[in-house]
C-alpha cells in the first residue's frame, strides 16, 4: 500500500481543486441555505460533475462509470468537503448505488447505475431510526411477508439527500428482534410509492436530509436488494465505505478551516501585533497542524485498504472516522475561538464549519464508537 | 541494475564468511551495540573480529569516501548491504556519536587535515565520541552557552561547564561549542572545537536521574588546551555547524521513537495483559472500559502515527520534496511513547510502584524506571515546546 497519490490522482485532485474554487466557493452553501433551496444542491453541477466523470468514479464502466476506486473518489469528496459543498456522493453515489454495485441484481443495476454515473436519477439509503443511534442492525421497520411480497412499516431519520432520492433504499426486518444482526433486507422503494412520507429535514450543518415515514408501504420480489435477510452485513460493509468517503469531506473541511484560522491569525491584530504572535495560539496551531497530517494518513490508508480488498479495513475505517471525528471538532473549536467575537457570528464562515464537525462526528458512529468498534475487532 | 544485484551476492557472500556465528541473530539498536573506543572491553571477544573485518572492508560507514575508511558505497548500495544484513540477521558492526552526528558534520565542515585524523579512527572504532552542547544556563536557549575559549595564540584555553554529555565518561573525544567571542550576538560568538578527553582538565562527573543510573554526565573544562586545528570549519562560525548536526540529531531521535510507534501487531500484549491485570467481562473483553479505552487509543494513533511515517517515505520515494511532516515526529513520537508508559503504569496497577527488590518482577521494576525516564523524552532533543515554536513558525508561517 502506496500512501501517496498516484499521477492520475493527482490529476484529479487538482481539476477538482480548480473547479470547486471556481464554481462552489463556501457563499454558495450560504445562498442555498438563505434561499430555503428546494434542492439543497445545484442539479447542474452535478451534470457537470458527471461529465467530467466524478459520479461514476466508482461505478462498472459497464454502467458508464469508470471503474475506479475509493481512493480516486475521496479525492474528489476531499476537495467539495473544503467547501462544503451539498453535491450527493456520499448519498446517492457511496451509499445508494455502492449498495446496488455490492448486492444489486444484474437488472436493479443496470435500471439504476448508468442514470446514477450521468448524473440522472439519485438514490438515497435509509438505515437510520429513531432509537438506533450508530448501530445499523438495530431496525424496527418491519417487512412482513404480503402475498408475493412484503409491506413495510416504520418509520427513517435523517436520510441523507432522502428527499430528492428517486427511489430510496430501505432497510427493513423480515425476521428476528430489533437488535439483531440477522433477519434484516434491503428494500429498493421508488419515492412515489404509496404509503410513502417523505418530509425534508433541517440539520445544524445544513446537510440534506429527510424524514421517511412508511404505512403500508407494498413491494414485490424484486424490490428486494441482496439475500433475505442477510442484509445486516451488507450494510456494514456500505457504511464502511461512506465512512471513508465521509472522512476524506471532513478532511477536506478541516484543512479549509485551518487555513481561514491561519489567515486570521496573521491578519488580526490586537494591541500592536498580529494575534499569530501569541505564543499560546502558535502552539494551539501547531496542535491542530498535526491532526491534519495523522488525519491525511488514515484517510489514505483506509481508502487504499477498501480498493485492496484488505481484510484490516473495518479497522482502518474505525481509526479514521475515530481521528478525523475528533481531530475536526477540535480544529473547529479551536478555529472559532481564535477568531474571537465574530467567530460565533454567522456572518463569518468558520461556523459553518463547526456545524459541520459536529454533524460529521455523530455521522456513522463518533469517536467512542469507533473506538469501541477498534477494540472489538482487535479481540478485547 | 545488473551491477546493483552482482554486488548484493557479493556481499551476501562476504557477510556469511564475516561476521562470527555468535552475533548472527542480533539486531542492534540506536543505544545497544559496540560504540567502540579506547575504553571498550568487549564481553563478547567476536565483538571485536566482527568490527574489525568490518572496518577493513569500509562497512562500518558504508557511504563515507574509502580515502577516510567509508565504504565509498552509494546509497543504493548502502541500502542493499542494510538489506542484506537485516536478512542475515546481524548486528550493525558500530553505532554511535561518530557515525552518526560528528563524523557527517566533518564531512560536511571539516578540513582535509581533520577528516584525515578522525575519521577513519572512527570508522575503525577506535576512537568514541560525546557531544558537549547543553549547559546548566543553556538548555533550550543553546546559543545562550559560556563556555570560555580564551584565544592564547596557537590554542584555546577552554573553562566551562557542560551538562547531559551521553556517555562522556565512556568517550575519549568531545565536538563541543564554545564562546570565543563575548561581545558579539550570541549565535555570532559561537566556535565548534574538538577536545581530547584525555586532558588532565577534563572532569566527568556522572548524573543520576529520577530513573536511577544514566548515560548523562556533567564534564566539567579547567584550564584545557585545545590547539586551534581542532576548530571545525571557522572561528566564531560554531552556531552553523552546530545546527547541522542538531538535524541529525532530531533525525535520530525520531527514528528510534518511530521503530517503537510503528505498527499494530506489536500491541498485543497490552491487551492481554490488561485483560489478566482486571479480569474479562462476560463476553471475554477487558473488564475496566476506562481501561479498555486508554488502551485503545494509545493503540490507534500509534497505527496513525505509523502510517504518517510510512506516508512521509512513500512520498520521499516518490521524489516528493519532503514537507513539513517531519516536523512534528519528534513532538507527537514523544508524547505517545509518554502515554504508552502511562498506560503500562495503569496496567500494572499496585505492581507498578516498585523501586526494587522484593514483591516485584523484572519486568514491573522496568516498566516503572521507563515511565520516570520517559519524561525526559519531550525535553531532550528539544524540547515539545520548542518543536511546536518551530512547527509555528517555519511549517504555519506564523509571525513573530
Amino acid at each position: 500500500m502506496q500512501l501517496v497519490l498516484s499521477e492520475d490522482q493527482e490529476l484529479i485532485a487538482k481539476t477538482a481543486a480548480d473547479f470547486m474554487a471556481e464554481k462552489s466557493p463556501i457563499s454558495r452553501v450560504r445562498a442555498l441555505r438563505d434561499s430555503h433551496d428546494a434542492t439543497g444542491f445545484s442539479r447542474e453541477l452535478w451534470k457537470e460533475m458527471a461529465g467530467l466523470g466524478w459520479v461514476g468514479i466508482p461505478l462498472p464502466e459497464v454502467h458508464g462509470g469508470a471503474d475506479l476506486g475509493l481512493a480516486e473518489l475521496c479525492v474528489v469528496m476531499e476537495e467539495l468537503g473544503r467547501s462544503l459543498a451539498p453535491e450527493p456522493f456520499l448519498s446517492s453515489v457511496l451509499l445508494g448505488a455502492g449498495a446496488l454495485q455490492q448486492a444489486g441484481s444484474e437488472a436493479q443495476q443496470a435500471a439504476w447505475l448508468p442514470g446514477i454515473a450521468k448524473g440522472e436519477k439519485l438514490l438515497a439509503l435509509a438505515y437510520q431510526e429513531p432509537r438506533s443511534r450508530y448501530d445499523l442492525c438495530r431496525v424496527a421497520t418491519s417487512a412482513a411477508t404480503s402475498g408475493d411480497g412484503y409491506v413495510l412499516e416504520g418509520e427513517k431519520i435523517q436520510v441523507l439527500d432522502g428527499h430528492v432520492a428517486d427511489a430510496l433504499l430501505v432497510s427493513a426486518r423480515t425476521a428476528g428482534g430489533e437488535g439483531d444482526a440477522a433477519g434484516i433486507t434491503l428494500f429498493l422503494v421508488p419515492h412515489e410509492a404509496k404509503g410513502l412520507e417523505i418530509v425534508r429535514q433541517s440539520r445544524v450543518d445544513g446537510r440534506n436530509a429527510a424524514m421517511v415515514r412508511l404505512s403500508g408501504v407494498s413491494v414485490g420480489q424484486g424490490a428486494v436488494v441482496g439475500e433475505v435477510g442477510a442484509a445486516g452485513a451488507l450494510l456494514l460493509s456500505i457504511v464502511d465505505r461512506a465512512t471513508v468517503g465521509l472522512c476524506a469531506e471532513m478532511l477536506g473541511a478541516m484543512r479549509q478551516a485551518f487555513e481561514l484560522t491561519l489567515t486570521h491569525l496573521k491578519e488580526r491584530k490586537q494591541f500592536d501585533v498580529p494575534i499569530g504572535s501569541f505564543q499560546a495560539l502558535k502552539h494551539r496551531a501547531a496542535d491542530l497542524f498535526v491532526e491534519i497530517e495523522l488525519g491525511k494518513s488514515v484517510v489514505m490508508a483506509a481508502a487504499r485498504a477498501a480498493d485492496a480488498g484488505d481484510p484490516e479495513l473495518p479497522r482502518l475505517v474505525s481509526l479514521a472516522k475515530a481521528r478525523l471525528s475528533e481531530g475536526f471538532l477540535k480544529l473547529a473549536h479551536e478555529g472559532v475561538q481564535i477568531f474571537g467575537g465574530v467567530g460565533i457570528t454567522d456572518e463569518y464562515d468558520i461556523g459553518f464549519y463547526l456545524k459541520r464537525a459536529r454533524a460529521a462526528e455523530q455521522t456513522f458512529g463518533d469517536a467512542a464508537f469507533h473506538r469501541d468498534r477498534w477494540a472489538r475487532l482487535s479481540g478485547y | 541494475m545488473a551491477d546493483l544485484e552482482a554486488f548484493r551476492s557479493e556481499v551476501r557472500t562476504w557477510l556469511q564468511e564475516s561476521c562470527p556465528e555468535s552475533l548472527v541473530g542480533g539486531t542492534g539498536s540506536a543505544i545497544e551495540g559496540v560504540w567502540g573506543g579506547k575504553k571498550w572491553q568487549p564481553e563478547n571477544p567476536d565483538e571485536r573480529v566482527w568490527l574489525e573485518r568490518a572496518a577493513a572492508r569500509g562497512f562500518t560507514a558504508p557511504t563515507w569516501p574509502k580515502e577516510y575508511g567509508g565504504g565509498g558505497l552509494s546509497k543504493q548500495e548502502a541500502k542493499v548491504l542494510a538489506q542484506e544484513m537485516k536478512a542475515a540477521k546481524l548486528p550493525p558492526p558500530l553505532i554511535g556519536f561518530g557515525l552518526t552526528m560528528i563524523g557527517p558534520t566533518l564531512l560536511q565542515y571539516g578540513n582535509e587535515e581533520q577528516k584525515r585524523d578522525h575519521l577513519p579512527r572512527i570508522c575503525r572504532g577506535e576512537i568514541r565520541w560525546c557531544q558537549g552542547y547543553s549547559e546548566p544556563g543553556a538548555g533550550s536557549d543553546l546559543a545562550g552557552l559560556q563556555t570560555r575559549a580564551e584565544d592564547q595564540g596557537d590554542h584555546y584555553l577552554i573553562n566551562g561547564t557542560k551538562v547531559w554529555t551521553s556517555y562522556a565518561d565512556k568517550a575519549d573525544w568531545i565536538f563541543a561549542l564554545v564562546r570565543t567571542d563575548p561581545t558579539a550576538k550570541k549565535q555570532e560568538g559561537i566556535t565548534f572545537i574538538l577536545i581530547d578527553m584525555d586532558d588532565p582538565g577534563v572532569q566527568v562527573s556522572p548524573i543520576l536521574l529520577i530513573s536511577g543510573s544514566s548515560p548523562f554526565c556533567e564534564t566539567h573544562f579547567t584550564d584545557v588546551r585545545v590547539p586551534k586545528k581542532n576548530v571545525v570549519h571557522k572561528v566564531n562560525a560554531g552556531w552553523t555547524v552546530a545546527k547541522a548536526l542538531l538535524g541529525h540529531e532530531r533525525t535520530m531521535i525520531a527514528d528510534a521513537f518511530g521503530v517503537a510507534g510503528g505498527g499494530g501487531g506489536r500491541r498485543r500484549g497490552l491487551a492481554d495483559r490488561a485483560r489478566e491485570a482486571v479480569g474479562a467481562d462476560a463476553d471475554g473483553r477487558i473488564a475496566d472500559a476506562a481501561l479498555r479505552d486508554e488502551l485503545v487509543r494509545v493503540e490507534m494513533d500509534s497505527r496513525a502515527f505509523g502510517l504518517t511515517m510510512q506516508r512521509t517515505r512513500d512520498a520521499a520515494k516518490a521524489g516528493h520534496q519532503p514537507g513539513a511532516e517531519s516536523s512534528f515526529f519528534k513532538l507527537y513520537g514523544t508524547e505517545l511513547n509518554q502515554r504508552r508508559s502511562e498506560l503500562r503504569c495503569h496496567i500494572a496497577g499496585p505492581q507498578a510502584l516498585g523501586w526494587e527488590g522484593e514483591g516485584f518482577t523484572a519486568e514491573e521494576l522496568a516498566l516503572t524506571r521507563d515511565w520516570l525516564r520517559s519524561r525526559g523524552n519531550t525535553i531532550e532533543g528539544g524540547t515539545s515546546e520548542v518543536q511546536r515554536n518551530v512547527i509555528a513558525k517555519r511549517v504555519l508561517g506564523l509571525p513573530g
